[in-house]
């Protein structure tokens, strides 16, 4: 009763957060645009106009799914990692080499390049767990500073070894063809990288739910010092979490460049892990909503692309949106009164049919006699006279 | 039926009848949790002033609930309340204190981080200029520390405190903000009798200077001796009003449980087998260099309760810690089921079959946000009854005992599956309880085990206790309750100063005077005496 209330209230809330941010685009653009019809016509229906344009919310979407995976898990396990977006850009480089450099047939060739780029990523996220683990040094800290370590190493180690040297900006020499990613859909391209994303975030879900790990990190997230009490082994389990993640965005660094392009052509990292906060969070932690919120953004960005191409609004709105939309989600009061209604009529009308909430009798109870039945004693209550006096 | 030959009584014997004023009234308050839990039915609660008012019920009755919403921490459903005749609203704990109520939580509402000091002086700090008077502020602690007779240092960090030294703090923090009504959310479940009875001295003081209190305990022979009149609560609802004077202990529990409850333990004689707890020449410290545990050996027999006395704070927690592996020892040895505990960690120790029944449940205990049901098996994660050798969970399994755990150890929620955080105070620790007690252990550590559970809820968790010794297990009892170290334990050794002063090998034989004076340092048994909880031949 109470979960499909929960359910109800929350999926509203999420369609009310959506829609707020849909007026917010409204009046932005009908505040800076000579054509406010054409701009928000090409944001909200833009998307949806031709396959390709689908397509395009599903590429945008990809990437967020493994990013969003990868937070929630490390926030999952009460840490403030903010590795994913390193782990995500560590992962491409990881392919990257694979897919320059490696002479392997067709299927294997990618599954060893993303394989390679998941290690690199586990490898990144380590770092912060460990320092934590060693010395107690703040992930939060260690992890973003990190994150700019590895977006200059990539930098440097394609400018320097995988460069094109025909190439007047920065581009990676061409990947082996035998290392692209398969599309799945004609006409777009959507590639493999989304199946391996849906069955990543089921399997998180699992992971999450139904396995011993899953469990031990959900404990510890939860109380750190429990954990340590029952004996789950909560530095390890930290550990193995961040590591996990980074695994998580590193093949999803991974999939993404063999799935998206032929040669490196980043300047600076892609910010996914940073919007993976924000798609993990409106997915309210569970891994099951990610590929929804994933979806979402994914379709405010194709939208903010089409507009800002064909009208005079630029695409920036997304991150204006993308901010709002992280105040709506945090603010737990929404919608908390309704909610509360709800249940309490709920609540009432249980009690009314007889399926009293009282508690079950104890099993001791009737031990010794229930000799003062309460309910012929509800109300008035027996107060004493003093009190009516007054 | 007792009822009606109640009512006359309070018509006849009334306390106050002409002279009382109302302090407070709090009337037809219903209490729906987000949950769907109806935690308070209609319920009418009047408190006249200059009176130290009793509030009992069972687990789960509803006495937090009623208590926070009168501290404006959580809002009724419905129902009206009035202070000093006039209806209030209280829509925040900042109201209430404005309307010139206080309250000390069950549940401690410390910062952990801060010391003692500035804990009492949050949000009334003495400033100098733009600066805390720390000066003042340790001064101020200090004289009310004296004055009610609750010791605490306060520059101490209030996460490197006991649960007693925490509960006191809570205490004085309400006690100096001033309130004219005060409540009291069972302040004693961890208290000696001693410190009950120093601290309801002075709330008498408070009480003929016209401060109304509101006092919760699960310990009857308290309410029965401080407290003027008693309101009933069960199940959310009221069960009326009686002056303490003209109802007696079975009486209140009687109309509290619906049934008799009985408080006299009884066990079988003691049948002891080989040690399963030997701590030899054990010796802790702290970090700052001070001795907690000055060199101290005795052994738990299997088929054995030790009871442990000693007025909090004399090195029973760093003892516990070093025995479950949650802290470390200096020198000396441990054994545990025969395994020297050296170097090990807490998982290994629980594998050895410890089970360990913390003190403070919030904080160690429980993972508020997870279900009652995987707080109950997170202990058994190796077992392979609940989870595959692959480590997937058996969900079927997990929610079958789950139900299991929440019938057998009458935990009282809406569904297995609900947050721990959600239950009753007495209830979280049903649940703690559940988890240590149905892994089979060995060795048991119980610190506190009865704190703050209900009557019949204790009488049951005793026999429970009794029963597991005499199945052949070795139980380690920690408790302020004298009552219950009397009563359970075959034999006790005192805790003094980090020592052990006595050893009195029958519990049974000794009064609560001789026991009082180990416990203060007055008397000390001789180095021979005290080695005979050894157990060992000498030759
Ligand atoms: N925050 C909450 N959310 C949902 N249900 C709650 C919450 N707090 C308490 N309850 C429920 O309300 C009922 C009354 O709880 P309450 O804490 O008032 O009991 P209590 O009388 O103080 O018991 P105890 O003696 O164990 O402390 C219980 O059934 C409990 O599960
Ligand atoms: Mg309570």
């Amino acid at each position: 009763m109470n979960r499909r209330i929960n359910l109800i209230v929350d999926l509203t809330k999420m369609l009310l957060i959506i829609l707020i941010a849909c007026v917010l685009v409204f009046i932005i653009v009908f505040l800076t645009s000579q054509e406010p019809a054409d701009a928000v016509y090409s944001f909200f229906v833009g998307p949806f106009t031709s396959l390709r344009r689908i397509g395009n919310i599903v590429e945008a979407a990809t990437p967020l799914m493994f990013t969003a995976l990868a937070v929630i898990i490390i926030f999952r396990a009460g840490q403030f990692s903010m590795i994913s977006e390193g782990a995500f850009f560590i992962g491409i480089l990881g392919a990257m080499i694979v897919a320059i450099t490696g002479r392997m047939p067709p299927g294997i060739h990618p599954l060893a390049a993303i394989v390679f780029g998941g290690f690199c990523g586990a490898f990144v996220a380590s770092v912060p767990a460990v320092l934590k683990m060693m010395w107690g040094v703040s992930e939060l800290v260690t992890s973003i500073m990190l994150n700019y370590v590895v977006q200059f190493f990539t930098i440097y180690v394609v400018s320097y070894h995988y460069r094109e040297i025909t190439s007047s900006s920065l581009a990676s020499l061409l990947f082996q063809e035998t290392s692209a990613m398969p599309v799945i859909v004609e006409g777009t391209r959507v590639h493999l990288g989304v199946i391996v994303a849906l069955v990543l975030c089921f399997l998180g879900f699992l992971f999450l739910q139904r396995t011993r790990l899953g469990f031990k990190l959900r404990v510890t997230g939860d109380n750190l010092h429990f954990a340590q009490y029952a004996g789950v082994g909560a530095a390890g389990v930290m550990v193995s979490a961040q590591v996990l993640a980074g695994a998580i965005a590193g093949i999803g660094g991974g999939a993404e460049l063999l799935g998206m392009y032929t040669r490196f052509k980043w300047t600076s990292s892609p910010g996914y892990g940073w919007i993976g906060i924000v798609v993990a969070l409106l997915a309210r932690r569970n891994p099951l909503l990610v590929p929804l919120a994933a979806a979402f953004i994914g379709y405010l960005n194709v939208g903010a692309d089409i507009m800002a191409r064909s009208s005079d609004v630029s695409r920036e709105v997304v991150l204006i949106i993308q901010g709002v939309m992280m105040l709506l989600i945090a603010s737990e009061a929404l919608l908390q009164h309704w909610r509360q209604k709800l249940i309490v009529k709920a609540a009432e009308k249980e009690a009314k049919e007889g399926n009293d909430d009282a508690p079950p009798e104890l099993p001791d109870a009737s031990i010794g006699g229930n000799d003062i039945p309460y309910t012929g004693v509800d109300t008035p209550t027996p107060n004493s006279p003093d009190q009516e006096g007054l | 039926m007792h009822l009606p030959c109640f009512i006359q009584k309070i018509r006849a014997g009334g306390v106050n009848v002409n002279q009382a004023v109302e302090a407070l009234r709090m009337e037809n308050i219903t209490k729906v949790y987000p949950n769907g839990v109806i935690a308070n039915k209609s319920v009418t609660f009047v408190v006249n002033q200059g009176e130290i008012h009793a509030l009992s019920g069972e687990n789960g009755a509803g006495k937090s609930t009623l208590m926070k919403i009168l501290f404006g921490e959580e809002q009724p459903t419905s129902g009206t309340i009035f202070a000093n005749g006039q209806k209030v609203n209280i829509s925040s704990p900042t109201e209430a204190i404005r309307l010139g109520i206080g309250m000390v939580h069950q549940h401690f509402m410390l910062v952990p981080s801060l010391t003692v000091a500035e804990n009492m002086m949050l949000g009334i700090e003495p400033r100098k200029g733009l600066k805390i008077d720390r000066k003042r502020a340790e001064k101020e602690v200090r004289e009310i520390s004296h004055k009610y007779n609750l010791p605490i240092e306060p520059n101490e960090r209030v996460e490197d405190l006991t649960v007693g030294q925490k509960q006191k703090v809570e205490i004085l923090k309400a006690l100096l903000r001033g309130a004219k009504i005060l409540i009291l959310d069972e302040p004693t479940a961890v208290l000696t009798p001693q410190e009950t009875r120093e601290l309801f001295a002075e709330l008498k003081t408070l009480r003929s200077n016209g401060y109304t209190i509101i006092f919760i305990s699960h310990k009857l022979n308290e309410v029965k001796e401080f407290c003027d009149r008693i309101t009933i609560i069960r199940r959310g609802q009221t069960m009326g009003v009686y002056p303490l004077s003209d109802i007696s202990e079975q009486e209140i529990s009687k109309l509290m449980v619906g049934r008799d409850v009985i408080l006299k333990i009884s066990k079988n004689k003691i049948l002891p087998g080989a040690p399963a707890i030997k701590v030899r020449n054990l010796k802790i410290l702290e970090e700052s260099g001070r001795v907690r545990i000055n060199n101290i050996s005795f052994t738990v027999r299997e088929g054995e309760i030790l009871g442990v006395a000693g007025v909090e704070g004399n090195g029973q927690a760093q003892l516990v810690k070093a025995l479950t592996g949650l802290g470390p020892y200096h020198s000396g040895s441990i054994e545990l089921c025969g395994t020297d505990i050296r170097k090990k960690s807490v998982s290994d120790i629980r594998k050895l079959s410890v089970a360990h029944i913390p003190e403070d449940r919030m904080t160690i205990g429980i993972a508020p946000r997870l279900s009652v049901t995987e707080n109950t098996v997170i202990d058994k994660t190796d077992n392979i009854r609940f989870f595959t050798r692959l480590g997937l969970s058996k969900s079927s399994e997990i929610r079958e005992y789950g139900k299991k755990m929440v019938r057998d150890y009458h935990i009282l929620c809406k569904t297995p599956d609900v947050s721990v955080e959600s239950l009753s105070g007495g209830n979280i620790q049903k649940t703690v309880l559940a988890r240590e007690l149905s892994g089979g252990p060995k060795v048991i550590i119980a610190d506190q085990p009865t704190r703050g559970v209900d009557v019949g809820a204790t009488e049951f968790i005793r026999r429970q206790l009794i029963a597991m010794r005499d199945a052949g297990n070795s139980i380690f009892l920690i408790t302020s309750d004298l009552n219950e170290v009397l009563g359970l334990s075959d034999g006790i050794i005192v805790l003094f100063e980090g020592e052990i002063t006595a050893y009195l090998p029958d519990a049974s034989n000794v009064t609560e005077e001789e026991l009082g004076q180990y416990m203060l340092g007055i008397k000390r048994q001789s180095p021979e005496q005290i080695s005979e909880v050894l157990h060992e031949q000498k030759d």
